[in-house]
């Protein structure tokens, strides 16, 4: 049996932030799309569309890409975690308490793809608070912000590995 | 900035993704990781009316690092170079040249075998496996063909793959145990494209003489510079500044950087010498269990 080739819209099912959706895509719809115009969650940001900003940062099947390089085909049967997964019905993720708590941003576009990075981060690096400036700043280097300077996002995601570190001691 | 119109297939085998390369070769464009092919769609300078996506196709996304050879699929992630254990241990030069990948969120989508045929100059891993002499298995109609290395980037952009047929893996002999490595880079920041970039391994055999040594260079020509005269200048010889200026120099002479909007030839040779420098009295200093420095 031959494989399909279709330039026609296709079925396609995707799980994001924990809630299963199903959505008819051209192949050429990229996931940023996806998410913003097809699924109306407009917290992922769009800026270069090129893949330099990062601002489009999601998490794929727990592993962060930039959603303006996936096409939206390519996420079927897949999970995605977006920024409006991270806040609890008891508020704000302890990451988003330690962006807010060291001004660590200022317009807010870029911050969605940094909280994203930042998480994936700390996930494989329970420790990551203890690594050396020039560590972190280039395991952070993908997301650019225009606002800050950095220095403060730097601290945030030192604090907000801390807390989610203390968090899991606690239970 | 968003894609044209263009015709999907997602196969499962490499045997599917070759019958759909047969039916018009010209116009399909495979897409690996996409982190270079997907800003050409959004940005419309690719335009292919067939797009067939090697994502689904398992069998290229397989290690096996078993062998008197380490062998690694072309849909391999850069992300999984730099963190897997079994690659540190016997190939640790390519994690090295991992991380001078653009960022994480690149690098966990972004595979070895788009990168090594899309051929871009300033790229790391054609540097790094053109050093380790590496083997790139290119899978046609009429079967695999293996081609080396320093015969596969012929120019920006261009490889030895035709059209029909497919990168589906690479193979990499181990440098012999004990040898030293490095690959250090110089870009504008973090992440952006090498002005130069250079990879090496060096072993130093027991009498303080080296006798396995290898050199490769990105960003400064429009393939991959590997300085396949450096054995026959380095072997017997003691890993010293003298030695390594020799070197330099030579690399210096032999290169052909451009000029672009980052930085000047002038400047590229420049970088290339120190790097050059560098590398060796690194990869050589972490010969023999010296350790990273």
């Amino acid at each position: 049996m031959s494989v399909p080739v279709a330039q026609e819209a296709q079925i396609i099912n995707v799980t994001v932030n924990g809630e299963p959706h199903t959505a008819t895509v051209e192949p050429r719809l990229l996931l940023a799309d996806l998410l913003r115009e097809v699924l109306g969650l407009r917290g992922t940001h769009l800026g270069c569309e090129h893949g330099v900003c990062g601002a489009c940062t999601i998490l794929l099947d727990g592993e962060p890409m930039r959603s303006c390089l996936v096409l939206a085909v390519q996420a079927d049967g897949r999970e995605i975690t977006t920024v409006e997964g991270l806040a609890g019905a008891d508020g704000l993720h302890p990451l988003q308490e330690a962006f807010r708590e060291h001004h660590a941003l200022q317009c807010g576009f870029c911050t969605p793809g940094f909280l994203l990075t930042a998480l994936y981060l700390i996930d494989g690096d329970p420790a990551l608070d203890e690594r050396d400036e020039k560590d972190l700043r280039e395991a952070l280097s993908g997301n650019l912000c225009r606002c800050t300077g950095y220095q403060n996002i730097v601290d945030a995601v030192r604090d907000g590995a801390a807390r989610l570190r203390d968090a899991k001691e606690e239970v | 900035m968003k894609p044209p119109r263009f015709a999907y297939a997602a196969p499962t085998t490499v045997d599917e993704v070759l019958d759909l390369l047969r039916i018009e070769p010209d116009g399909t464009t495979v897409l690996a990781g996409g982190q270079s092919l997907m800003p050409m769609l959004n940005m419309r300078m690719a335009t292919p009316s067939v797009l067939v996506d090697l994502n689904g196709v398992v069998q290229l996304a397989a290690i096996d690092a078993d062998g008197d050879r380490v062998r690694i699929g072309a849909m391999v992630r850069q992300r999984t170079i730099e963190t897997d254990a079994r690659i540190a241990r016997r190939l640790p030069l390519l994690p090295e040249a991992a991380r001078h990948i653009a960022h994480v969120p690149i690098r966990t989508r972004g595979t070895v075998g788009g990168s090594l045929a899309h051929a871009d100059p300033s790229a790391e891993l054609p540097a790094a496996i053109s050093a380790l002499d590496g083997r790139l298995h290119v899978r046609g109609p009429d079967g695999d063909r293996v081609v080396a290395a320093r015969e596969f980037f012929l120019g920006p952009l261009t490889t030895a793959v035709e059209p029909g047929e497919l990168l589906v893996a690479i193979d990499v002999a181990a440098p012999p145990a004990g040898s030293g490595w490095a690959f250090l880079e110089v870009a504008r920041t973090h992440g952006a494209f090498a002005l130069a970039g250079v990879a090496a391994v060096v072993h130093v055999g027991s009498g303080g003489a080296i006798d396995h040594a290898a050199l490769a260079l990105c960003g400064v020509g429009s393939a991959p510079y590997a300085a396949t005269w450096l054995a026959d200048v380095a072997t017997g010889e003691r890993p010293d500044e003298a030695l390594f200026d020799h070197v330099a120099q030579r690399v210096h002479d032999e290169i052909s950087p451009y000029d672009d909007g980052h930085a000047s030839a002038d400047y590229r040779r420049r970088v290339a010498v120190v790097l050059t420098q560098r590398a060796l009295r690194t990869a050589a200093a972490r010969s023999n269990g010296g350790g990273p420095s």
